[in-house]
This record gives C-alpha cells, structure tokens and sequence, in this order.
C-alpha cells in the first residue's frame, strides 16, 4: 500500500503524516509536490494539515487551484482512497469533494488541544479497525474548524452514514463544551457518499505513537491500509 | 477599469466576528446598532475589456474563487471607468 503525502507551499503537518506512515505504520510512502501533474502511483492520497498559502482568502481555498489536485480530483472520482486531516480537510471542502464548508471556531481562538472524537461508523476504509462508539484521543489544532453545511445537505450526510467522527467527552457523551469549535452535528470527520474520501479536523498523526500521549490515530492509518 | 467586490456571510450563516465587533460597539455606548456583519472587500483593476465582458467574468470569479457560495454571497460594482 503505497502512501503520497501532498505538499503545499505552507504544509507543515507534511513531515510528521510521512513519518507516521512510514516509520510507524511501515508503509512506503512518498511526498508529492502541489506543482506537479504526477501521483507516482500511490494507493492513497493524504493531504495534510498546515497552512496552504497561508490560509489567504479562507483556509484551503488557493490550494485547491493547485496543479496537482487536478490529478487528486481525478484519482477520487474513479474510486481512489484520499484523506484530509485539518488544512486537508479544509481543501477537500473547497474542491467540492466533501460537502460543507468551515467557519471559525464558535469561540474564535486558535484551539491546540487534546480532543476526543467518537467514531459513528466502523464501516469504512478509514475506520473498520475500531470499533463504533470507540471514543479516540486525538489532538487539533486549528482556527477554521467549525463545521458548517445547509440543513438539506446536513439531513443527507446524516442519513448516508457519512460522519465518520463527532466531538464527544472522554466517555463518549455529545455535549456542548465537548463540541470545541461549534461544528454542526459535533461533526469531526466526514467522507463523502461513496466513502473513498475522508476528511477530519483531528490530526491522526499526531497520536501515533506512546510518547505523543497517545496512539489512537494509527486506528486510522491502519485502517486504510489494504492488502494489494 | 475598477471593480469593487464585497464578499459576506448569508443570512443563515453565523457571524460570530460580526457579534463581537457588535458587542463592542454595545460597550462604547452605540446601542442602537443591531447587528453587524463582517465581510472581505476586493478591489480590482481590470485590463481594458469591453463592458459586456466585464459584467460576464466577474461574478463568475466571484463566485469561483472569491466566495465560497456554501457560506457566502457576493455583490460588485464598478468603481472606476
């Protein structure tokens, strides 16, 4: 299972997803540069967190137009594993290829803190090695994360099964102090409709191994990972 | 030719900035503002094209790149022949 990390002119969450793909999930993986027209052949794109030409216009909102991503809308739309984490997320937003858009946190202060996030389905690529109702912990870390979608598009993302993570405590109960950014929903992490494209605001890569204080997010990494 | 663009949050959008620039205009005293909402202004210099073309091309990227039509809505004006 071969892994590309997307590199922005202002990722900086691209150097820790690449080591904990490769030197902690132990999968080979390769980063690929926004300017090129070229996946390399990976399994699966991951588009990292950071700060996309810096955030300018609204976050993710440039990184979109980059070259690459043409190829990455492409490799989506024919079934290709992608993943968003944070600023990832954001660009999957602003492509279209998630539905919704981001607003800023309910409180309007930039959170970089340890959350908990719930997982509401263990049927998919991205999470069939937890369990639902598995709580993990796994930290954010950013300004533009609350989720926000129109109430038809929200009623249908709830009916599809599409909100793979909600903001809960640490014993998995929904509540408004645990909803940290005011999304919608408690939405953390979506995919869309076919289930090939994830996005989530907490960063798996963070948690991945003991001494970061947590390992949760491999239940992610692992997960994706499909025997070729 | 000039255009000014101005890009803010719909109506069903929460404006959490806009509430807290309110609620400081509250404290200094001007309570008859009732709400507030914040935006982007864009203002951009065209090329000589005619104005047909103009009234074409900048709501469309208005709307492709400068608003994000989830959450935002747009108007524009020319400022400058």
């Amino acid at each position: 299972m071969k892994f590309g990390v997307v590199v922005f002119p202002g990722s900086n969450c691209d150097f820790d997803t690449f080591y904990a793909l490769k030197d902690i999930v132990k999968q080979p993986t390769t980063y690929l540069w926004h300017k090129d027209h070229d996946l390399g052949g990976v399994d699966c794109v991951v588009l990292p967190g950071g700060f996309s030409y810096g955030d300018y216009l609204r976050s993710g909102a440039i990184a979109r137009f980059s070259p690459l991503m043409q190829e990455v809308q492409e490799f989506a739309d024919k079934g290709g594993l992608v993943l968003g984490i944070c600023n990832g997320f954001q660009v999957l937003l602003e492509l279209g290829l998630l539905p919704g858009a981001m607003l800023r946190n309910k409180n309007l202060k930039f959170l970089c803190q340890f959350v908990h996030i719930r997982v509401e389905n263990d049927k998919t690529g991205f999470t069939h090695k937890g369990k639902k109702g598995q709580v993990l912990k796994i930290p954010i870390a950013h300004f533009d994360g609350s989720y926000y979608a129109p109430p038809d598009v929200l009623k249908e993302i709830e009916k599809n099964k599409q909100v793979v993570f909600r903001y809960t405590d640490e014993k998995g109960r929904l509540s408004e102090e645990a909803n940290v950014n005011g999304s919608l929903n408690c939405i953390a992490g979506l995919m869309n409709r076919r289930g090939n494209v994830m996005g989530l605001m907490p960063h798996p890569e963070r948690a991945s191994e003991a001494l970061l204080g947590s390992c949760d997010g491999l239940v992610i990494f692992k997960s994706m990972i499909v025997k070729q | 030719m000039k255009v000014r663009i101005l890009v803010s949050f719909k109506n069903s959008v929460l404006d959490p900035q806009g509430q807290t620039v309110k609620n400081a205009l509250h404290t200094l005293g001007y309570g008859f503002i009732k709400d507030v909402r914040q935006g982007k202004v864009f203002e951009i210099d065209l090329k000589e094209i005619p104005r047909s073309e103009v009234e074409k091309v900048v709501p469309e990227f208005a709307d492709k790149v400068l608003a994000n039509p989830i959450i935002e809505k747009f108007s524009w004006q020319i400022i400058e022949e």
